[in-house]
């Protein structure tokens, strides 16, 4: 294999409501049209490892960027920020669904693209992940890495920041949907992920699941003793495998 | 799991964080994914002063077992303490 040459920076875009935020960009350096892929972070913050994923997802041809979604918490290192996000209740669905959607356009404007952008999202960034595939119609993919909360069986759970259950917008779901999941993992449980894809089945959605024994939550995360390199391996095989076919010019 | 719970409580004190000592007066409480220990979940502690805008904290993360131990030795060490500092002065000599 070639080396794969790549650029990766912090950039600024317009997110939500166009308050300028940061984010954080890679693409190759080969010349020619990729497709982008938008990460979404999870609750935690804008960490490491999501910058990692970013530059894993440029080192295979595509285009990536991962907005910051607490900037609006900032200044501050990302942690800190992060930390005053979940202390306030974290952030709203609506905000989140604007910056992807800020992001996505970030794609679209780069001269390297090919057009096609997917959403990838990990736990929390897995429901987000699912509930911009509900809302953004033009979104050419969706990732959703064993994303809490699809489903929510504690209604009392919904409020004004999270106010719908992402499963309850299924129907207006367009792009096809990747879904990864550890059978071990408590939120999504293996019941959760069978009634997300009960759903689907019954919309006649275009949607693939993969189930991972001895794997639980966020077992492709190399920074957890959560990780699990062999389902991890395959399910990562399973996201390019997706990707090739869905953001193909 | 990511989740949206914390407990806080407010607590009376000082801290003392990059820029120095600060007055806390809530510790922000949860089990969860960590942003630093190489744990799949963490019990952790920000210590702020919402008062001043909370935007400054003391952070910790530890493991469930290690939370507890903790928990424990803060108990013994309260119970301890306000016992020797409760008992009566010794009579002079």
């Amino acid at each position: 294999m070639s080396y794969n040459g790549m650029t990766a920076e912090t950039v600024t875009f317009r997110g939500h409501n166009g308050d300028q935020g940061e984010a954080y960009y890679a693409r190759p350096t080969r010349p020619g049209k990729c497709g982008g892929v938008v990460v979404i972070h999870h609750l935690p913050g804008w960490d490491e490892w999501i910058t990692e994923v970013v530059r894993k997802f440029a080192h295979h041809g595509y285009a990536a960027i991962s907005p910051h979604l607490y900037f609006r918490d900032g200044p501050g290192s990302p942690d800190d920020i992060g930390a005053r996000v979940r202390a306030s209740g974290g952030v709203p669905d609506d905000q989140v669904v604007g910056d992807v959607k800020a992001a996505i356009a970030y794609l679209r404007a780069q001269p390297n693209s090919n057009g096609k952008v997917g959403v990838i999202g990990f736990c929390s960034g897995g429901r987000h992940a699912y509930l911009c595939g509900c809302r953004l119609p033009e979104i050419d993919a969706v990732i959703d890495c064993w994303g809490g909360n699809v489903i929510v069986d504690d209604r009392g759970q919904l409020n004004a920041k999270r106010p719908v259950a992402p499963i309850d917008l299924s129907e207006q779901l367009r792009a096809p949907l990747l879904g990864i999941f550890g059978n071990d993992d408590e939120n999504p449980n293996a019941d959760q992920v069978n009634r997300t894809e009960a759903v689907l089945k019954k919309l006649g959605k275009d949607y693939e699941f993969h189930r991972y024994d001895k794997a639980g939550h966020a077992f492709f995360n190399t920074a957890r003793q959560a990780f699990r390199p062999e389902q991890a391996a395959d399910g990562w095989s399973k996201v390019f495998a997706f990707l090739r076919k869905t953001l193909a010019a | 799991m990511c989740s949206y719970i914390v407990e806080k409580a407010k607590v009376s004190g000082s801290a003392k964080g990059p820029s120095g000592w600060m007055r806390i007066d809530t510790a922000n409480v949860y089990f969860d994914h960590p942003y630093h220990a190489p744990l799949d979940h963490a019990l952790a502690i920000d210590f702020v002063c919402e008062a001043d805008g909370g935007r400054e904290r003391v952070a910790v993360e530890l493991s469930a077992a290690s939370a507890r131990e903790l928990v424990s030795k803060i108990m013994v060490a309260l119970a301890i303490g306000e016992q020797a500092h409760a008992a009566p002065a010794a009579p002079a000599a």
